[in-house]
């Protein structure tokens, strides 16, 4: 996917002013938290777990070419085909490679970020396929011409009207539907004819086994196992950061995902792909390819962003973050929006044209607590920021006032003198109102809300009045 | 100086940089309450800013100057108390931020140990009890870096619910942010003024007519919001609260006097 157009200001903007977003926000933010905290709640074991998944993420990420080694030869003794692409053109050309020695028509997809990261779609549309996403929020959004917004719920921005009207526009000869039953029920019928149609069918991988070369999908509406079984060619696109050993530690991801990212106890499918079709077997893709994306990991893998590749994509991080909650995933402008966005946009598309993303953060440390393999996003976020100023990228202004502040803060008289100036033409400019409705030079707070006065001369002025110790 | 028994710690009071220019009333509570909780109570004159300003802009050179000169002002008292739980959170990350630095770090290891946000130290380690009134309905903001950095959460509930007079009712969402983030809420003030208004909403359907909260930062911001919107909630720190300075103006309130 393309960096959407503007700047993160002018597209948060326009989501603060956007009222049938801001009522789309208003009425999914509730729903996920309060799930996830009630089925966290009825498990004891819940924080032994996230030690648990992060530690055999560790684990794995210290030693990451031996298990994808391992992965890969497995997948390739069962038949199926491993590519590595080194970055998303390297994968997206596999992909048409294999789509094109297919002979393929329809290309279904399940839910896949990496395809979005990669900009699948639009690839193999120019080369004339036609492509189909069957996730029913991904449908919605693929219909409406727009990219993701939420990870795990790519159409969370449209209210229920827009999804009527577009499929009203779509779906030529049915009547209007307008409840949310009569809707899904719609997308069904006209995907169900799109499943028999497809050729190679695309999905996602939540999790690779080293043990068995098994990939892992998890989804609610079973899209993906119908994509991934009636199509003749099944092609897994992952990030290399997936693998995990064993079947057993797949157990401690799979209580941790769906309790983080929506708060169910299980999600309704979780599909394990093993190769291609066996002799004997009643179903399954002829052909199985997995490609193993890397794009910028191994370079995260040995620098200060590592914990980021724990990360199991479960999108409780912004589901949680109150800045997400106000301005929806496009303001983040790419396909990974909220905290985990904010640290991986700038190391996949650059920190100087991503500056604003772990800016726009009050390093509040929700996303953080919650998630399920401990990665500490707040810290990260910070980190980044430190990444920018090295990198000099702080405006120039910023980057001034930080460097008078800095001097001024170690000569403790002259910054006792410029407190207590402060302080004196603050309160004469209030007066006796308490409070400043405006103020030259703090607009930007005073546009807003009111500027609470001083009380009086400063705490250590009249501490030392009143012969205070020190 | 004193040398300290273990009848009578010596605290070292941080007085924050918002708290020394806009509401001194915090500094004086907060030593009333340590004093109260039997600790002798000094000031360091010559004390500036913990760094968090240029910590949480990624300026890392400049914080580190800023955490070795508070380390040295405070490092000799039994404690360092603060009213505040973002500047007590900037001190605990300290070891982290000197951590290549042989000279500094286990003296940054030694004073985040013993540095304490005022309402945790009161409550954890000094087991205080509160003789305050205080007529009103309050509700309480978790100030975002307390609750999360350093686990403030009961504590403050706890001292509280000792002031006579006070009914303290939980507001929905209490524990999320109110959008000031430092200097987040001048970058950024659109996005600022949906979260503190989003925080309105919540105070406004608890009912209450008193806001506290443990960080100044997050209190300038609500009480500059509400008065802004015309709301009379009145707005103070727990620390006035609890130590009975309530007689005068709230945070942003008019002069009455």
């Amino acid at each position: 996917m393309k960096a959407l157009p503007g700047s993160f200001d002018s597209r948060a903007e326009a989501a603060l002013a956007d009222p049938s977003l801001q009522k789309a926000l208003q009425n999914f933010k509730p729903l996920f938290v309060a799930k996830r905290a009630a089925a966290v709640a009825e498990l004891s074991d819940f924080e032994r777990l996230r030690d648990a998944a992060a530690a055999i993420k560790d684990a794995v990420l210290s030693e990451l070419d031996v298990w994808l080694e391992r992965y890969a030869d497995k997948v390739e003794s069962l038949g199926g085909k491993v590519h590595f692409a080194k970055d998303a053109a390297d994968a997206r050309e596999i992909i048409r490679e294999i789509c094109r020695k297919a002979d393929a028509r329809t290309i279904c997809k399940g839910k896949s970020m990496v395809s979005e990261e990669i900009g699948l779609n639009e690839v193999l549309e120019e080369d004339g396929y036609r492509v189909v996403e069957t996730d029913l929020g991904e449908y919605i959004i693929q219909l409406a011409k727009e990219p993701p917004s939420h990870i795990i719920a790519p159409a969370i921005h449209k209210t229920r009207e827009q999804v009527a009207d577009l499929f009203a526009q779509n779906h030529p000869g049915r009547p209007r539907e307008d409840s949310v039953a009569g809707l899904v029920n719609e997308a069904r019928h006209a995907l169900r004819e799109r499943f028999f149609e497809s050729d190679v069918g695309i999905t996602g991988g939540n999790f690779l086994i080293a043990e068995s070369g098994t990939s892992v999908i998890v989804t609610n509406e079973g899209n993906g196992d119908l994509t991934q079984t009636l199509s003749r060619v099944h092609v897994v696109t992952s990030g290399i950061e997936r693998v995990i050993p064993t079947l057993d530690d797949l157990s401690v991801f799979l209580r941790l995902l769906a309790r983080s990212a929506t708060g169910q106890d299980t999600e309704c499918y979780t599909t394990l792909s093993t190769g291609p079709r066996r002799a004997g077997d009643p179903d399954g893709p002829e052909e199985y390819h997995v490609v193993l994306v890397d794009n910028g990991r191994s370079k995260m893998l040995a620098g200060r962003f590592r914990d980021m590749l724990r990360c199991i994509r479960c999108g409780a991080c912004m589901n949680h973050c109150p800045v997400y909650g106000a301005v929806g995933g496009h303001a983040y402008g790419w396909v990974y929006p909220g905290p985990m966005g904010s640290i991986l946009t700038p190391l996949f598309n650059g920190l100087a044209e991503n500056y604003d993303l772990p800016n726009a953060c009050t390093l509040n440390g929700r996303c953080q607590a919650v998630c399920p393999v401990r990665i500490p996003l707040t810290d990260l976020i910070r980190t980044m920021r430190n990444e920018q100023v090295k990198a000099g990228l702080m405006p120039a202004s910023q980057r001034r006032m930080m460097g008078a502040w800095g001097w001024v803060a170690r000569q403790p008289g002259l910054y006792r003198a410029l407190e207590r100036l402060g302080s004196r033409m603050l309160r004469l400019r209030a007066g006796r109102r308490g409070a400043m409705s405006s103020l030259p030079g703090a607009e930007a707070w005073t546009r807003v809300r009111d500027l609470p006065a001083p009380q009086g001369a400063t705490f250590i002025d009249q501490w030392k009045a009143r012969g205070g110790d020190q | 100086m004193s040398r300290s028994t273990h009848a009578q710690p010596r605290v070292g009071l941080m007085a924050t940089c918002l708290m020394n220019v806009f509401r001194p009333n915090i500094g004086f509570s907060a030593a009333d309450l340590l004093q109260a909780a039997g600790c002798r109570v000094e000031v360091p004159t010559d004390q500036t800013c913990c760094g968090q300003p240029a910590y949480s802009a990624g300026d890392d050179d400049t914080a580190r100057a800023m955490a070795r000169q508070l380390i040295a002002q405070f490092e000799s008292y039994d404690y360092l108390v603060s009213p505040s739980g973002s500047c007590i959170g900037t001190v605990r990350k300290y070891p982290q931020l000197l951590a290549d630095d042989d000279a500094w770090r286990s003296r940054a290891e030694a004073l985040a140990a013993k540095s304490y946000e005022l309402l945790s130290f009161l409550v954890d380690v000094r087991r205080v009890t509160i003789d305050a009134s205080y007529r009103g309905k309050a509700t309480y903001h978790d100030s975002c870096s307390g609750l999360r950095q350093l686990g403030v959460k009961r504590q403050p509930r706890e001292l509280l619910g000792q002031v006579e007079g006070l009914s303290l009712t939980e507001m929905e969402d209490a524990e999320v942010c109110c959008g000031f983030g430092g200097s987040f809420c001048v970058k950024y003030p659109k996005i600022s003024e949906k979260m503190v208004d989003d925080k309105l909403r919540s105070i406004a359907e608890s009912g209450a007519d008193t806001l506290v909260g443990g960080d100044l930062g997050c209190l300038m911001n609500i009480a500059g919001r509400l008065r802004r919107t015309g709301a009379r909630v009145r707005v103070w720190h727990t620390a006035e609260v609890l130590a009975g300075r309530t007689d005068g103006a709230a945070i942003g309130e008019e002069e009455t006097r």
